[in-house]
């Protein structure tokens, strides 16, 4: 890596640098601000959203609205289609696309051969990060529910949402890998540690919090997704739960009966039910942080 | 601590080895059989639900049904179906009615081509290479009009001096060589700017709007510089928003904004009519369009799907309204009825 | 770490260790890369199969060269125009707009998070953006329309901002890929070894000199990486887009206008009312294909930018 060695140019910029320091404190000052300024504008920006939503929302918001089915009275209406369908979602996902994730990474940071192959699974990764989401739910519906025949159900939805994360989960994976200290791992190999053994016992655990990271930024923009999925085949409505395990069954999902909502004529759907669905939505993206967070400390104290 | 961790991560890999092993190359041959296997069982199992629903019901007494239906199609129609599966809920819990939303063509090519739908809404009727299509597959089907929609065109309260306007004046504004101005459309308006809001030109809404304005004068496109948006609710929006404007819409989206909107009468030549669920029964608004859903026939010999048929005619009239469009007429629903029920006669 | 990187001379000492199970893994974990490329081939597969239906009717030419995109209707009406251009057009504007707002934001708060909040903050801050990054985007779709529209509206000057337009979706389109590019700029920041910030503060340099002229460069791949991927969100969003800068193919670099983009043309069409089969559907894959070549190419680019500099600096 680069990173491991001054730029010789760095140096001279430093020094050049270095060669008017009068006002030096007040541009310091200057720079900070302005830089806590870009974070606190986009925080703004969350918290103008935010603000909105909660007061529209959580007059709305109460048990029966997260355990009922959808209704044309907007008061009645809940948003439970959506939320098992979600949260079935993520299971599957996090199922299929942690491990190819992971083992991708692994590969490509640590075994793979510096050959032209090697390169091209590289770049062909970064640029599949770019890929628009909606293309992926244009796969998803060629090949998963027409092509294997798997028809619009929780599986396609889930293995559309999978490829779409996948390359982020790797990108973020490898930079975590390549984040730690080689060291560890030529020390393993130099105790007698096979490859293997080194990496998933010394390399992965510190590695781990960066992966964690990785792989929930991507689930979180999963949750969100509507396009691919409305693509593959979610349904706005149906009076049943989703189960991760029950793969073959229709599903709905959060965005989609936001999506719903909010195209509805009333305003009692566009405002009041929309904004509880996006609470609730919130809510779950909250608890996957909380829990990431949980992991992430756990696994960093062991460092 | 240092135990568990190594657990969890053994955990995560041994997940991760399983679904590479379905991933891999070098198993690719097996995961794709297993693949097909699965889906295989699943198709048989569908096929066969009919007759175990038949079963069942006999054992029950023929009260208590269970099953799916799949149902796509239009989004005018889908809230509609919605409200009817709903009311369902409560009479059958059992049946899961599973409904998307991919606009009228959409459903129809799932209805015809793939054929994993056994009802479709539409907003229009269906189309000439869409009932090919469906005759091709081998797929009979029965058109059952379930209500009334009100195509309503509408401006802002600030436009006042628009109330009504004839079929002339709607070219003039929405016509290819469209005018720029109010009083371009006719003198005794004000010389104020027209702001333009309509669905885009690939909903059901554009096209039976040009099919009843624009094409009984050879016309074939509207103008193309309007502000198009898919989701009716934006274009009231920017109806609400902008003085001198004009759009159109569906009546549920005039009927919730009542108080920030203005409906325009459409006089076809017979004078103003209004838009309104009497005058688009006794068909003197002529922007009234019929809304449908589609059966098909070897379906309707699935009990589940004809009783969800049957019940939906006998309720539609008393939740059309809350969803915002306008009951079809008593005959229109006894015509219906008849039809689907010698459809299911012939359906054996 | 190329380091560890097995290479051809170490191959036969690792070969000894008597697992057998190791060459398992290996291949397993070789599948989890090769899967990369199956999708990638897969993506091709169906947009060029779907697409070349619909190129057997239109002249690639009249494709990549109309200035009007009316794939609507009868296809032997004058009216039926067939060119992508302006769909391009409107994609990068937006996309434009969005870059404008997003690299400013995202990189100072990266770099504000990785190099000047205390801890406490930045575990604070980080996971709010990542909130961000979970609003569903019809959500901020309708953000942009009814709250910065409005703003934009009363703030420029009459008549020069539509109702619907490019630039109230532009700016939200970027803060909603800010998380993207802050949260993997500021870990490929932090993953600057901490020798070389103490070698430049060593040397006399200035908090602000070590982050411009030091964080800056050492995480220029990581940054460039993180920028990439906010802009393959930005042309890949579809629902903010669909709400807020109208759905209405236009041939203009103005702002204040309305356009139709790439991805909302597309979910225009598979929702809409156009049967399946026709000339209108295939369209679908058409666009999705030039779509996809282009985040492909955009991103190869880059890439080669990533590459060059790294070799400067090895």
């Amino acid at each position: 890596m680069s990173v491991l060695t001054t730029p010789r140019r760095t140096a001279e910029q430093i020094a050049q640098s270095m060669a008017s320091p009068r006002s030096r404190s007040t541009r310091e000052r200057l720079f900070e601000s302005v830089l806590l300024a870009a974070t606190l504008l986009t925080l703004l920006v969350l918290a103008v959203l935010l603000v909105d939503v909660f007061r529209d929302g959580i007059g709305r918001l109460d048990l029966s609205f997260l355990t009922s089915y959808s209704s044309r009275t907007p008061q009645d209406t809940g948003i439970r289609t959506g939320l098992t369908g979600t949260l079935s979602l993520m299971v599957l996902t996090a199922l299929f696309s942690f491990p190819v994730g992971i083992g991708a990474a692994i590969y490509l940071e640590v075994f793979a051969p510096d050959n032209r192959f090697t390169r091209f699974m590289q770049v062909n990764i970064a640029n599949l990060a770019g890929v628009p989401s909606v293309v992926y739910g244009l796969l998803a519906a060629a090949v998963f529910v027409y092509l294997l025949n798997f028809g619009r159900t929780l599986i396609s939805g889930a293995m559309a949402l999978s490829l779409l994360i996948l390359p982020v989960i790797i990108v973020a994976g490898r930079e975590a890998i390549r984040a730690v200290s080689p060291s560890i791992f030529n020390g393993a190999l130099a105790l007698g540690a096979t490859p293997w053994q080194a990496t998933y016992k010394q390399v992965l655990p510190v590695a781990m919090p960066g992966i964690l990271t990785g792989t929930i930024l991507a689930l979180s923009r999963a949750v969100g997704e509507a396009a691919p999925i409305l693509v593959a085949g979610a349904v706005f409505s149906r009076r049943a739960d989703n189960e991760p395990w029950n793969l073959f069954e229709s599903f709905g999902a959060l965005p989609i009966q936001i999506f719903d909502f909010v195209k509805r004529p009333q305003e009692g759907f566009q405002i009041e039910a929309a904004s509880a669905g996006i609470i609730v939505m919130l809510a779950v993206l909250l608890i996957m942080n909380a829990t990431a967070i949980t992991l992430r400390n756990k696994y960093s104290k062991r460092m | 601590m240092r135990t568990h961790s190594r657990k969890t991560v053994g955990a995560l890999l041994a997940v991760a080895v399983l679904i590479a092993a379905c991933g891999g190359s070098d198993d690719a041959g097996d995961a794709t059989d297993a693949a097909a296997d699965e889906t295989e069982e699943e198709t048989e199992e569908d096929a066969a639900d009919g007759d175990a629903e038949q079963d069942e019901m006999a054992d029950a007494g023929g009260d208590a049904l269970s099953g799916s239906i799949a149902i796509d199609g239009s989004s005018t129609v889908g809230p509609l179906t919605d409200a009817i599966a709903e009311e369902y809920a409560a009479v059958q819990p059992d049946v899961i009615v599973n409904l998307s939303i991919s606009g009228s063509g959409g459903g129809f090519e799932r209805f015809c081509n793939v054929g994993d739908t056994q009802i479709s809404n539409a907003s229009r009727p269906i189309k000439q290479d869409e009932v090919d299509a469906c005759a091709d597959a081998g797929i009979e089907f029965t058109e059952v009009r379930v209500g009334t929609d009100a195509l309503t065109m509408v401006t802002s309260p600030d436009t006042g001096f628009v109330e009504c306007l004839t079929t002339d004046e709607i070219v003039s504004i929405w016509g290819p060589d469209g005018v720029d101005s109010w009083d371009q459309v006719n003198p005794d308006f004000p010389a104020e700017p027209i702001e333009i809001f309509a669905p885009g030109s690939d909903s059901g809404t554009y096209d039976f709007f040009n099919e009843t304005v624009l094409e009984p004068n050879d016309i074939e496109q509207p103008r193309q510089d309007f502000n198009a948006s898919e989701d009716d609710n934006i274009i009231a929006q920017g109806v609400i928003g902008t003085p001198g404007s004009w759009g159109y819409f569906g009546y549920a989206y005039y009927v919730n904004n009542t108080d920030t909107l203005d409906a325009i009468d459409y006089d076809a030549g017979d004078g103003c009519v209004e838009p309104s669920p009497e005058t688009a029964q006794d068909d003197s608004y002529k922007l009234a369009r019929p809304l449908f859903i589609y059966v098909r026939n070897d379906a309707l010999s699935d009990p589940v799907v004809a009783d969800f048929v049957a019940f939906y005619l006998d309720t539609v009239n008393d939740v059309i309204e809350d969803v915002g469009y306008i009951p079809a007429s008593d005959a229109a629903l006894d015509e219906a009825r008849a039809t689907v029920e010698s459809a299911i006669g012939s359906a054996g | 770490m190329a380091s560890s990187t097995v290479s051809p001379g170490e191959v036969d000492l690792r070969r000894r260790s008597n697992r057998i199970g190791e060459r398992i893994v290996m291949r397993i974990l070789f599948a989890c890369g090769v899967l990369s490329i199956l999708t990638t081939l897969a993506i091709l597969a169906v947009l060029l199969i779907e697409g070349s239906v619909f190129f057997r009717n239109i002249s690639i030419v009249e494709f990549f060269t109309d200035t009007a995109w009316r794939p609507f209707g009868d296809p032997a009406s004058e009216a039926f125009r067939i060119g992508i251009l302006p769909l391009v057009n409107g994609t990068l504007l937006v996309t434009g707009i969005a870059l404008l707002v997003a690299v400013p934001l995202g990189l100072g708060a990266a770099a504000y998070l990785s190099e000047y909040a205390r801890p406490g903050i930045r575990k604070t801050v980080k996971p709010a953006l990542e909130v961000l990054a979970g609003v569903p985007t019809v959500v901020l779709g309708y953000f942009a329309l009814t709250f910065v529209t409005p703003q934009l509206r009363a703030l420029l000057p009459d008549g020069s901002i539509q109702i619907f337009n490019a630039l109230s979706a532009g700016l939200v389109v970027g803060v909603m890929i800010v998380p993207t590019i802050a949260s993997l700029s500021e870990d490929a920041m932090s993953a600057v070894p901490n020798s070389l910030r103490q070698a430049a503060y060593g040397m006399g340099a200035t908090r602000s000199t070590v982050v411009r002229k030091v964080i800056g460069p050492a995480a220029l791949s990581g940054i460039v990486s993180a920028v990439i991927l906010g802009m393959g969100r930005a042309i890949g969003e579809t629902m903010i887009v669909a709400i807020a800068a109208g759905n209405l193919p236009t041939m203009t670099l103005d702002p204040g206008d309305q356009v139709q983009t790439m991805t909302g043309y597309i979910v225009q069409a598979v929702t809409g009312e156009a049967s399946r089969g026709s000339l209108t559907y295939n369209s679908i894959f058409a666009v999705g294909l030039v779509l996809f070549v282009m985040t492909f190419g955009l991103n190869l680019i880059a890439q080669r930018f990533v590459k060059r500099f790294r070799e400067v600096y090895s």
